[in-house]
């Protein structure tokens, strides 16, 4: 009997127990999930390998959402949570089953902490979970991000993911991630030169890195190769690097183009030092803002659209400006150059302190659309969608502006009036009206160039400031009165700037441009493309 | 060129704006505090915040019963971002308006230029803003961090935590960024660092186009050492430098870039999603979660009726600052700047990071370290924190003509660089 009894203990302790471990199998994912609430930063790393070893699906959420933030601890019971901000509350998620688990204030739960060591374990997980995903983008990021941390333990995978890819860019990347694997991994001597000879075919930095860092520890007999295909990578970078440079030039060029070009009507056309063009600049900027503002709150589904709202504003803004400051204070001081620079550069104090008062001292944000956000890869370059739109942009201004002064009546009437006053007045054209809208032209010109300025600079009551200079530079360099000269003149400091810069530095480089102005200046005081004629001398 | 029109356009904005400050006229039974601040000009940006923390902080104090049963007086001036003008205005402070102290200054090149002002007239600054070091200064009082509370932690935590063996230390043209990047190479060097790994580049104030520096720094990262940035790049050059890096995909994964001079006011004027990571080093983040921070952000954005309005480090070395010489006032029982210099070292108050900083003779205050990653919305997550308050060292031990000389303004010694090898007050800095 005592025996029948011990024999029936034993076996309800085992159907218990076996009982107790089935459902921790089930359940296995949840307290891996909620250990990530209590870890330690340093021991993250265990963590989320131990996670991404499951190789369950339900993992690549929670991964995503500790990289991005949005995994939090619920400080009552130490639980973890996938959360989405609503108001003041958070929704939370549960991370195992999926399904939601209501709302819970913000106080109740705290972040779990991540630092860019965790980010980075995140990202090699995901590479190894989502290799093998329907999605090719999220096969494309996992490529790139197993090419970015090679690992010799991924090996295998990505041969496995080479085998079965049809998309043929996915497949580039992931061939060039075999072979920086494969130098990482202890595979044979044959296949390493292999790889070598793989990554020297291409000109990615990744490769060059792992290649300079394999040379320490590589074999004697792989050193040679190394080395040889070192130098072709850098061989072919530095072809790379020139047509960097000139890129890095335009792209300076056309910003320079763009601040320049307004100034190039007022200055350049009309003979008025305006040293409130600046400002104009600023306050295209601040328009730009403000009409993001209002999109941010009210209509947020506009907002890759903002610029192009912002474009006619901040034209028709800062031409208003410009047509007040004409009739209020300059067609009082034509033929007074010196009292014309002070008045204006009054002027743009007051511009500067006023935008001040109202909208404070500090930045503004002013965000960049999604088209002009990131950058891509056109062989070795690396363009910058904001910078290529810019150049377009400031050629396209360009070529507006000299179809308005060269194609239209109103282009004629300005270049009347600027050749010779007396002769186009006799000839019925009304000079002051033409004088205030040329300059309310040039305003409005320097508005827009402060939209697309928005972008890269500052939105701040300095912004103008930092303009001003190099916008007369630029006008004299290229020839005043000529909007050619301003085109050229842009370009080519732009370019001689950028080409500069990475043997003298940005401080000295600068100074150099200055002074070389200056000789030229010398040498040729009207600049590149002078005027001639009778104009001139009046 | 661009500096001539600035100065003269700053001058022309200070006279404006002074006569619209200072005609306030005082009573005798009031304490006047001097606040020393650009409105105007390029370091506006920086220091008009600093001017509202301060008239918030003796409005607050006034609200208590003022000090010494008097009610304390702001005298606001405007120096205008143009360094000779801080002296002149300095002065004004001091000899016309009889400020018993006076709160300001960002960059250091206002600094030394008030510095003989200071000491010529025998009165108090309180100086916010974290600094390059290698000096102190019987008239000054520095609250925010020197280089061993700044720049050598954050370095330590990059190349513990992060295993970074290349550096990039890149700064604004001038004297902090200089030094800092003097005594970083030195201690880099010294923990065996080779030369080759470290490039140094310096950019002009304000500088806008970062294409060329930002992929010169992808180059230099494609060696096969982990590499890292540090930046001392200052006021308006942070905003396209880190759109640059920014647009040109360097993420905080790869290539971390830990600043010094970015905190949450820089960062107000960006998208900072795709900066995630990227890191800061100060003494104090607006996340800091203790009672008095909390109380504190409550009362600055009630004051100044803005609910976006963000706290930094140099404010809260204004609010240590203005109560430590609030308690040094209540000891001495006066205002006299000889009795409240001396009052002030040992004067120990609460900061807001949940501790208290205490004035040391070297007139600098010992604080926490925190580093932070930068978040989404613009704010900081400590990531790591100093075990215990870190005492502020004015001259480094890392450059060779500075690491004998220590100061100690209690007396008998009363003096800002005594050199221990020698034995005697006086060397470098005198």
């Amino acid at each position: 009997m005592y025996r029948i009894l011990q024999i029936l203990f034993v076996a309800l302790c085992l159907v218990i127990s076996a009982h107790v471990v089935g459902s921790r199998a089930a359940e296995g994912l949840g307290p891996l999930i909620d250990q990530l609430g209590s870890a330690k930063l340093s021991d993250m790393d265990d963590h989320i390998t131990a996670l991404a070893k499951t190789g369950d699906a339900k993992v690549i959420p929670v991964l995503e959402a500790l990289g991005e933030g949005e995994l939090y601890q619920r400080k009552s019971d130490g639980k973890v949570f996938l959360v989405k901000a609503q108001g003041a509350d958070l929704l939370l998620v549960d991370p195992a089953t999926g399904a939601g688990a209501g709302a819970a204030p913000k106080a109740a739960m705290q972040k779990v902490k991540v630092n860019n060591a965790v980010r980075r374990a995140v990202r090699s997980a995901l590479g190894g979970l989502t290799l093998f995903s329907d999605d090719t983008r999220a096969r494309l990021k996992a490529a790139q991000s197993m090419l970015q941390t090679p690992n010799a333990d991924a090996l295998e995978a990505i041969e496995t993911a080479i085998a079965a890819e049809r998309d043929g860019a996915v497949r580039q990347v992931l061939d060039e991630a075999r072979a920086v694997t494969l130098l990482v991994s202890d595979r044979p001597e044959d296949q390493k030169r292999h790889a070598i000879a793989l990554l020297a075919e291409g000109n990615g930095r990744n490769g060059l890195a792992v290649l300079t860092s394999a040379l320490a520890t590589a074999d004697a007999s792989l050193k040679p190769d190394i080395e040889t295909a070192i130098a072709r990578i850098e061989q072919t970078q530095a072809f790379w690097n020139a047509g960097q440079n000139v890129w890095y030039g335009l792209s300076l060029g056309s910003v320079l183009l763009l601040a320049a070009i307004g100034l190039a009507i007022t200055f350049g056309v009309m003979g008025i030092i305006n040293m409130a063009h600046g400002e104009m600049v600023m306050l295209g900027a601040y328009t730009t803002f403000l009409v993001q503002e209002v999109i941010r709150s009210s209509y947020p589904q506009l907002f890759d659209w903002s610029l192009a709202i912002a474009l006619p504003l901040a034209f028709l803004v800062t031409g208003a400006v410009g047509l007040a400051i004409e009739r209020g204070v300059i067609r009082f001081l034509y033929g007074r150059p010196l009292e014309t620079l002070l008045a204006t550069w009054g002027i743009s104090l007051i511009l500067q302190q006023s935008v001040r008062s109202i909208f404070g001292p500090t930045n503004r944000e002013v965000g960049n659309p999604s088209w002009m956000s990131g950058a891509f890869e056109l062989g070795g370059l690396t363009i910058t969608w904001n910078r290529l739109w810019i150049i377009v942009f400031a050629l396209a201004v360009f070529a507006a502006l000299l179809f308005l002064l060269k194609r239209t009546s109103m282009g004629l009437k300005m270049r009347a009036v600027t050749q010779n006053r007396r002769i186009a007045s006799s000839m019925g054209i009304r000079t002051p009206w033409v004088d205030a809208l040329t300059f309310a032209l040039g305003s409005g010109i320097a508005g827009m160039a402060g939209v697309a300025l928005s972008q890269i600079d500052n939105v701040s009551p300095n912004l103008g400031q930092g303009y001003i200079i190099d916008s007369f530079m630029v006008v004299v360099f290229g020839g005043v009165g000529n909007l050619w000269g301003t085109l050229v003149g842009a370009f080519s400091l732009g370019i001689l700037n950028k080409f500069l810069e990475p043997y003298a530095g940005a401080v000295l480089g600068k100074i150099l441009v200055l002074v070389l102005i200056i000789l030229f200046i010398q040498k040729k005081p009207r600049g590149l493309f002078a005027l001639k004629g009778r104009a001139v001398e009046a | 060129m661009t500096i001539k029109t600035s100065v003269t356009g700053a001058f022309l904005a200070a006279i404006l704006s002074t006569t619209a400050f200072s005609g306030a006229f005082a009573a005798d039974d009031t304490i006047k505090v001097g606040i020393l601040h650009s409105l105007s000009g390029t370091m506006a940006i920086s220091e008009t915040t600093l001017k509202d923390a301060m008239l918030m902080l003796i409005d607050e104090q006034n609200k208590k019963g003022g000090l010494l049963g008097k009610k304390l007086e702001a005298v606001v001036v405007d120096p205008a971002s143009d360094w000779p003008l801080f002296a002149e205005k300095a002065r004004e402070l001091v000899s016309v308006d009889k400020v018993s102290a006076v709160f300001g200054c960002w960059t250091s090149v206002s600094r030394k230029s008030v510095l003989p002002v200071f000491e010529e007239l025998n009165s108090i600054l309180f100086y916010p803003v974290q600094y390059e070091g290698e000096e102190s200064q019987r008239n000054v009082f520095y609250t925010g961090a020197a280089p061993n509370q700044q720049a050598i932690p954050a370095v330590d935590y990059l190349m513990e935590n992060e295993s970074v063996e290349r550096w990039v230390l890149a700064g604004t043209d001038y004297v902090y960024p200089r030094t800092t990047n003097k005594i970083l190479e030195a201690y880099l060097i010294s923990k065996g660092v080779k030369p080759e790994d470290i490039m140094i580049n310096y950019t002009p104030f304000g500088h806008s186009d970062w294409q060329t520096i930002v992929s010169d720094i992808k180059k230099f990262g494609s060696a096969g050492k982990k590499t890292a940035v540090v930046s001392t790049i200052n006021g308006d050059a942070n905003v396209p430098f880190y759109k640059e890096l920014a647009n040109q995909g360097v993420k905080a994964e790869d290539i971390p870039v830990v600043a010094f001079s970015v905190g949450e006011e820089e960062l107000a004027g960006l998208d900072t999603t795709p900066l995630v990571g990227h890191l800061a080093a100060w003494n104090y983040f607006q996340s800091v979660d203790t009672p008095a921070n909390a109380e504190f952000i409550k009362t600055w954005k009630a004051y100044t009726k803005n609910d976006k309005r963000v706290t930094n480090d140099p404010m809260e070395a204004h609010y240590i600052g203005f109560n430590m010489w609030l308690k040094a006032v209540e000891k001495a029982g006066t205002t006299d700047t000889d009795a409240v210099l001396d009052a002030m070292i040992g004067v120990s108050v609460p900061n807001l990071s949940g501790g208290y900083s205490t004035m040391m003779p070297n007139h600098h205050i010992t604080k926490p370290v925190l580093i932070g990653e930068i978040q989404g919305d613009g704010q900081f997550e400590t990531v790591w924190e100093t075990p215990g308050l870190v005492v502020g060292d004015e001259w480094s031990d890392y450059l060779p003509d500075s690491k004998d000389l220590i100061s100690d303004w209690r007396a008998p010694m009363s003096c800002g660089n005594f050199n221990v090898a020698t034995g005697k007050c006086g060397g470098k800095g005198s």
